[in-house]
């Protein structure tokens, strides 16, 4: 009786130690992996058209042909310095913009819901305005960047601000602070986070929203690259330039919140 | 006798005053800036012109049947999205390994441009609405079950070894304590899915289709008949907000008990990013 309890013990310890063997990153490679030699071999035994699917294999050995590695590298920073330059406007309009709201509570007010209600609205459809106005250049994307990012930012700098303890600022006074300080010292730090994430929900959304006009209007970085594939209908090279710029969007998110984490005071 | 003055009549009277200066500011500049000769001459209509293509709009029969299927096939794709992501979130939840192993693949894609997979979808679906329907799904299933999943690590420990000290099984663990508990994030992944499939909707009928509001902005945008874009972007504007904001107060109704909620919302939303579009 005892020995059958230790064995069931034992039995359950070790499937425990099974579960726990793999980490669950290898595990979710391993997953992965597994999934597209499926894939793979569905689109072989042409169980899935390959007018319809492209073979795993051939979409990422395109990866390494030197025409799409060129084609994507350039794409990337085309894309990279419209996001670049969106995102300085951005703050340039975004945080004294949100300091108003801060400090005149009545526009906060007046304005928070105006500004939410625009962020939940589909505002790329704006583009063929904007092609017309500045026409079918890299102006365009910057500003369909520019305005889907600057409403997140906005309220993000005033919710940080209004988000700062009172206990804070009056232990300030309390230390006789000035104006100028209690916001320097007192008030900026306090409401970094916020920013923060502000900064990385405009980082975010502009970056998604010049690539999705880079594709619809055939200009620019890797939205292009994607456009131009599927119109020649090179399924094999359109699921290749979708996977690299997938996961340039990864690398992108990834280095996105290291920087956060890194320059993120609290 | 004493007059007193209510402050939050006055300050709702500021606002009101605030809202309506600002809308009289901004068509003083857009009729300025007409007038200017800045711009192209069409390119910024006057605002009685762009007023009257709204009411073109609206009497128009074509229009309702264009609204008909952008509505219908974003609440179809948000339907499944929604159904897919809910369930995946409920499995991701409730194995925390699977969720490790999982997650990071949801984050990851549910931060790039959907619009990329655009291709994929239509060699798939076709150029039908179908295409736009699995694209509404595509964009409603990532704020949905990040949204959820997240709901489901925050829930209370107490609440789960309340659950466990009565010996719940695992569905009635799901049903009397996980989905009550996660109320509030499923209706902010449902609204922000909804936001999703709208935009989603409109992105593929902007690229290719041959109804719907998408379709019906590009025609117009493309015969250079401006007021006219300009009336479609304004209603659909006007319906998404409407959608947005119904969605908004049914939440705050559910959740009216619920004092977590503000930071709930702002925690799930800043963290993970929903899956934008």
């Amino acid at each position: 009786m005892q020995m059958t309890l230790v064995r069931t013990i034992a039995t359950r310890a070790e499937g425990r130690r099974r579960a726990h063997y793999l980490a669950p990153q290898v595990a979710g490679l391993l997953m992965l992996a597994g999934l597209l030699c499926l894939l793979e071999i569905a689109v072989r035994y042409d169980i899935i058209p390959r007018t319809v699917v492209a073979r795993p294999s051939d979409a990422i050995a395109g990866l390494v042909s030197l025409e799409n590695r060129v084609d994507l590298v350039s794409g990337f920073f085309i894309t990279f310095g419209e996001t670049a330059a969106a995102m300085l406007l951005e703050l340039v309009v975004a945080v004294p913009f949100g300091l108003f709201l801060f400090s005149r509570r009545q526009f906060g007010l007046a304005y928070s819901g105006w500004l939410a209600g625009l962020f939940a609205a589909p505002i790329f459809l704006l583009y063929p305005l904007f092609l017309v106005i500045f026409g079918r250049n890299v102006l365009t994307l910057i500003i369909m960047g520019f305005l889907p990012g600057v409403l997140p930012l906005i309220l993000q700098v005033e919710q940080g601000f209004l988000g700062v303890p009172r206990t804070l600022i009056n232990v300030g006074r309390s230390f006789g602070v000035t104006r100028w300080q209690s916001f320097r010292k007192i008030m900026i730090p306090a409401a970094a986070p916020a920013i923060f994430t502000g900064f990385r929900l405009a980082l975010i959304y502009t970056l998604i929203n010049i690539v999705s006009v880079e594709y619809l209007i055939d200009i620019g970085g890797l939205g292009r690259i994607v456009a131009d594939r599927y119109a020649r209908f090179d399924i094999s090279g359109t699921y290749t330039t979708i996977i690299a710029v997938t996961a340039v969007s990864v690398l992108f998110n990834w280095i996105i919140g290291q920087i956060e984490r890194r320059v993120r005071p609290i | 006798m004493t007059f007193t003055i209510d402050p939050s009549r006055s300050l709702a009277r500021s606002i009101l005053l605030i809202r309506v200066v600002t809308i009289a500011g901004l068509f003083c500049l857009w009729e300025a800036l007409r007038l200017s000769g800045f711009f192209y001459e069409g390119v910024l209509p006057s605002t009685l012109a762009v007023a009257s293509a709204i009411g073109r709009e609206l009497a128009d029969r074509s229009f309702y049947q264009d609204l008909g299927i952008t509505m219908l096939e974003t609440l179809v794709g948000f339907c499944f999205g929604s159904l897919i992501g809910i369930a995946a979130a409920v499995g991701l939840g409730v194995n925390s390994y699977a969720r490790k192993m999982i997650e990071p693949y949801i984050i990851a894609i549910g931060g790039t441009p959907k619009i990329i997979f655009l291709p994929i979808l239509f060699l798939i679906f076709g150029l039908g609405i179908e295409s736009k329907m699995a694209k509404a799904a595509m964009s409603a299933f990532f704020p949905v079950v990040l949204s959820c999943t997240s709901g489901f690590v925050q829930i209370p420990p107490v609440l789960l070894r309340v659950g466990r000290s009565f010996d719940l099984t695992r569905w009635q663990m799901i049903r009397k304590i996980y989905l009550p508990a996660m109320t509030n994030p499923l209706l902010t992944g449902l609204r922000l899915g909804m936001a999703m499939a709208i935009i989603g909707v409109l992105a593929a009928e902007v690229a290719y289709a041959n109804a719907g509001l998408g379709f019906r902005l590009m025609r117009d945008a493309d015969q250079f008949r401006i007021p006219s874009v300009y009336a479609i972007i304004i209603l659909i504007f006007a319906i998404s907000s409407a959608i947005n904001f119904a969605i908004s107060k049914l939440q705050d109704r559910l959740n009216r008990h619920d004092k977590r909620r503000g930071v709930d919302s702002m925690e799930i939303g800043a963290a993970k990013l929903l899956g934008a579009d």
